[in-house]
């Protein structure tokens, strides 16, 4: 057994820190905030992995009623996967700009990025609205809007999200090239729900 | 400098973000519910003194057992042995001052109380769900449907915090070790709570998409698990098992942990096989991801799947046989304590094993399709979560009481405790295999004459384990007020917790927090002194 | 002269392998096997029964010998060795419960494939016509003609009766003969396939004497086929959770012998039914 005693830098009693009373007490550890998001990310994932797993299921096993109303149009989701990928990207030009310090580029980027996102859920609604087929149709209507329904909820979370992330970004210092925790959080949210709707594209409209 | 020794009693009451508090409120609350169980139980087993439906109500009945189930595991189990002793020990076993993330530590806890009050208000608005805690469809969805949501939104509630609180043990494990403190120098229960947090992490989700759709059924009128409108009500078992299968080992895995701490301090040896009780946890949580359709034999799944099922659950037994082999092993030569925390530990090894035997038998697909939703389940499952878990629970309550308290607790009515437990146990349960295996299924309100004497056996076994928790609540309640003091380290034990004071300060240690690479590193005496007893003076005073 | 600890656990171990044989061939725990599958369940119970016993009363021996013989003195402060492991005897205690296991699993395979649990369900349900179509992307077959699974045999000869399922009973209908009854009577010693369908909820059909159980799911039929080979009433008995009166969710089966089982049709076939004489003054 070793009993290594290192030097006290990270105790309470530390003068370093005696001058910053009101720090919070548990918060002299490393920073694994994201890593944490990263974790609730593989449990957000599986979520919508038992969604496209009973899909699946039921693609493969429960045939439709015969006069069943089950066509969807490519061209408007395939649009909006491209509004979807192309906000991905704007929002790393976001993250780009906040690296080099170009706060006042960063917010630009972030609110295109919110604005892509606004524009996927229009065009999302607008297919809700124009569809031969309600909720409660049939078991491929059903699992349609309860999948792309859970998406748009982290859309619009996302979407939310980005917008807090801009008016936070407008605040002197808030976010600097080196500490910038909610901006990464938001940036790495937004990617992955961009790869969710990838999957969710492939199963729901080209499969 | 001026640091809190002793943590005010209001804190209990908020929200605090100190783990330790945290832990003490999961253990307390958790415990309050096991008594609100315990007390559903009793009305179960007050039901079935007699053949016929005469104590409550039919749907009464239904309800009772849906409630049961749920607090049982949902309300108990999962949060006191995940909970309550992962928050309080794995910073300890990392050398951190706290988790990764205390503020989520604290709405994780927060999410527990409103959730378990919900589902027991329930019962008083219109009716708890009544279609057992699988909520098979389409019962759950012809039932009447206010409990039942209410249901669905309490399990959700308890699985987002049991993903919370397993977000922050995969963090604190993995990120907050002390420096020079690595991966394979953790105490066994730091690898328990991993892999438990591991299988939380992929699996509850899967079950909050399954009563979110099923939620769906129920209130927009969509079909997913409706036959009547399309839908297939096997799709929801297979989500549903995809996590109440690994949820048997969210449950087991953490009192694994308990166990492989408890056993080598009272008997005064190293954890026999640290590297096998790794691998086999690991075996454990893999294949605990695929073998949930053996809960589904014969709900016409296809023969391939029936025959794989088998299989790999078979398969399990072998790690798991593996980590029972290692603590016999443990135990041997050793120089045993006969407290209570050690003798409930082994009623855990005597009722796991019975338990993981007719496991292993219910793997067998033939004999599944005769045993399947029969009393042999319900005699098996209790044998595993109560004969298992739920002993190591009150073996490891009687080992870290006094680090939690201060006080020791007294051994005479924990050893009586630990008594009555094992027979009131043994006669409930052990009965109720030959109930099964003779035709009578589960929840049911009433029965075949034929099985009066053996259900009555099996009500006073009850009888017996609720008298059981009375020294248990004396104890814990007297020692806590007068008990003797315990000192810092009453079991001479080298891992981190017990150096430092009991109870432990705000940050756990009031200097650096102590390294310590060989958790269970007794024994090797050459001197009469026991030289742990030097080197855990030496720590102690490290952390201290 | 002490005899040798090993000479010792030897004898202990070949007492411990009598004792479980013993006891898994000689203490009967399950009801009377009246059904062909009931026996081959039966002996597959007996070798897990053995297995068990043999495996409970050795780890319980080992930790009643080590609480009694390795417990602490008063005043005896030392620590025991601090042996860590020991490579060898993990790798025993690994690889022979997975030999076990594997065997086992083989064993239980077979037994179930002679119940006819791996059959192909379908091979005597005509798959739809290929002209009917189905609106499904993925184009699976009906689901009410499917059969989706249960214990079936390859032969095809089977008598069948349907069985439907419905809080909180149990009707059997005899297509061959056109009528329905509130009681399952079977012929002994002749294969007959039970087609289960639910009306509501799913259910399951359990025959504690035949060994068998079948859940009855709505929209997804199953099938149970087996040889009933003891006169007599069974009970059949709903295994899953129904709703208020599933406890009370029971039937009867009638095994009767061939000849008086053809009468018991003959009686109660339509035709028949119509010219007995209390029915044609109702009818």
């Amino acid at each position: 057994m070793t009993i290594l005693t290192q030097r006290p830098t990270t105790r309470l009693s530390d003068p370093q820190q005696e001058d910053q009373p009101q720090a919070p007490a548990h918060a002299h550890h490393p920073d694994v905030r994201l890593f944490g998001l990263i974790i609730f990310l593989v449990a957000d994932g599986m979520t919508f992995a038992g969604f496209f797993a009973a899909y699946l299921t039921y693609r493969a096993v429960n045939p439709l009623p015969v006069n069943a109303e089950y066509e969807l149009e490519l061209l408007l989701p395939a649009v909006n996967t491209l509004v979807l990928l192309v906000s991905s990207l704007t929002f790393h030009r976001g993250s780009k700009a906040l690296m080099a310090s170009r706060m006042s580029t960063c917010r630009g980027w972030l609110l295109l990025t919110a604005a892509l996102g606004a524009a996927f859920m229009a065009g999302q609604m607008w297919e809700y609205f124009h569809l031969p087929f309600g909720l409660t149709d049939n078991l491929f209507a059903s699992t349609f809007y309860a999948l792309t329904g859970f998406h748009g909820l982290h859309v619009t979370l996302g979407a939310m999200m980005i917008l807090i992330v801009w008016w936070q970004a407008g605040r002197q210092g808030y976010f600097t090239a080196e500490s910038h925790f909610g901006f990464e959080a938001a940036e790495l949210y937004w990617h992955f729900v961009d790869g969710v709707w990838v999957v969710l594209f492939a199963l729901l409209y080209l499969l | 400098m001026d640091v809190q020794h002793h943590t005010p009693w209001h804190e209990y009451f908020g929200f605090s973000l100190d783990h330790k508090v945290i832990g003490i409120q999961y253990l307390v609350t958790g415990f309050f519910f096991y008594l609100v169980g315990g007390a559903l139980a009793g009305m179960i087993r007050v039901e079935l003194v007699t053949p016929l439906s005469d104590f409550m109500a039919r749907d009464t009945y239904n309800q009772v057992l849906t409630l049961h189930g749920t607090i049982m595991i949902f309300l108990w189990i999962v949060p006191v042995v995940n909970g309550a002793f992962g928050n309080y020990l794995v910073p300890f076993y990392v050398g951190a001052r706290d988790m990764a993330f205390p503020r989520l530590n604290a709405v994780a806890f927060w999410m527990l109380p409103p959730a378990g009050f919900l589902l027991l208000s329930s019962y008083f608005i219109g009716g708890a769900a009544q279609s057992g805690w699988t909520a098979y469809p389409p019962l759950s969805i012809t039932t009447p449907a206010v409990g039942q949501i209410i249901w669905i939104i309490s399990v959700l509630l308890l699985g987002g915090s049991s993903i919370f609180g397993a977000v922050n043990f995969i963090a604190t494990i993995l990120k907050l070790r002390r420096p020079g403190l690595g991966l394979f120098q953790l105490p066994m229960f730091c690898w328990a709570m991993l892999g438990t947090s591991v299988l939380v992490v992929l699996a509850t989700p899967v079950l909050a998409g399954a009563l979110i759709l099923l939620s769906m059924d129920i209130v927009a009128g969509t079909g997913f698990f409706n036959p009547a409108l399309g839908g297939n009500a096997v799709v929801y078992q297979h989500l549903f098992w995809f996590y109440s299968h690994p949820a048997v080992y969210i449950m087991v895995l953490p009192a694994f942990g308990l166990v492989s701490e408890i056993l080598p301090i009272h008997a005064r040896k190293p954890l026999f096989g640290y590297r096998s009780m790794i691998y086999s946890i690991l075996g454990i949580v893999f294949l605990g991801l695929i073998v949930w359709a053996h809960h589904m034999f014969t709900s016409g799944t296809p023969p391939w799947m029936r025959l794989f099922f088998t299989i790999a659950t078979a398969i399990i037994a072998v790690p798991t046989g593996i980590k029972f082999f290692n603590w016999l092993a443990t135990l041997w030569q050793g120089k045993l304590a006969l407290n209570s925390a050690l003798l409930f530990c082994c009623g855990f090894i005597f009722n796991f094993v019975f338990g993981g035997i007719t496991g292993v038998a219910l793997a067998q697909v033939p004999f599944d399709v005769h045993v399947h939703d029969t009393y042999f389940v319900v005699a098996h499952f209790h044998y595993i979560v109560f004969g298992g878990t739920v002993f190591v629970i009150f073996a490891a309550i009687y080992h870290w009481f006094p680090k939690m308290s201060g006080r020791l607790l007294n051994e005479h009515l924990g050893r009586l405790h630990c008594l009555l437990s094992f027979l009131g146990f043994n006669i409930c349960f052990f009965p109720q295999h030959w109930l099964g295996l003779n035709g009578m299924p589960r929840r049911v309100a009433e029965y075949d004459p034929q099985f009066q004497l053996v259900n009555q056996i099996s009500s006073v076994g009850a009888l017996l384990l609720a008298i059981s928790t009375l020294p248990f609540l004396v104890n814990v309640l007297w020692s806590a007020w007068k008990g003797a003091p315990a000192g810092d380290n009453p079991w001479r034990a080298c891992t981190t917790e017990w150096l430092t004071s009991s109870p432990p300060p705000v940050e756990n240690w009031l200097r650096e927090a102590p390294l310590v690479t060989e958790p269970y590193d007794y024994g090797s005496a050459e001197d009469a002194m026991s030289v742990t007893t030097v080197r855990g003076r030496e720590l102690w005073s490290a952390g201290r | 002269m002490p005899i040798p600890a090993s000479v010792l656990t030897l004898a202990a171990g070949i007492l411990l392998a009598l004792i479980s044989l013993w006891v898994g061939q000689n203490i009967n725990l399950m009801p009377v096997a009246a059904a062909d599958d009931a026996t081959t369940v039966d002996a597959l119970f007996k070798v897990l029964f053995s297995l068990g016993v043999g495996l409970l009363l050795g780890i319980t021996a080992m930790l009643v010998v080590a609480l009694v013989q390795f417990r602490r003195r008063p005043g005896d402060h030392l620590d025991g060795p601090a042996v860590e492991g020991n490579l060898p005897l993990e790798i025993f205690w690994t690889a022979v419960p997975a030999i076990v296991i594997l065997i086992l699993g083989v064993y239980s395979y077979d037994i179930y494939a002679r119940m006819g649990g791996m059959a192909d369900f379908n091979h005597h349900t005509s798959m739809p016509p290929p002209e009917v179509e189905q609106a499904s992307l993925g184009n699976p077959a009906d689901p009410e003609t499917v059969i989706w699974g249960g214990i079936d045999r390859a032969e095809g000869m089977a008598f069948p009766v349907e069985v439907t399922a419905m809080q909180f009973a149990f009707i059997f209908h005899y297509p061959q003969q056109n009528f329905t009854t509130g009681e399952l009577h079977l012929p002994m010693g002749q294969p007959v396939e039970l087609q289960l369908k639910s009306n509501d909820v799913i259910h399951a059909f359990w025959v504690p004497e035949f060994r068998l159980k079948q859940d009855v799911i709505p929209g997804q039929p199953t099938v149970l086929s087996f040889t009933a080979n003891r006169q007599g009433d069974y009970d059949i008995i709903c295994a899953e959770l129904c709703g208020p009166y599933h406890g009370g969710m029971r039937s009867k089966v009638v095994v009767e012998d061939p000849q008086s089982f053809e009468e018991w049709l003959i009686r109660n076939t339509p035709a028949t039914v119509a010219t007995a004489p209390d029915s044609s003054r109702t009818a």
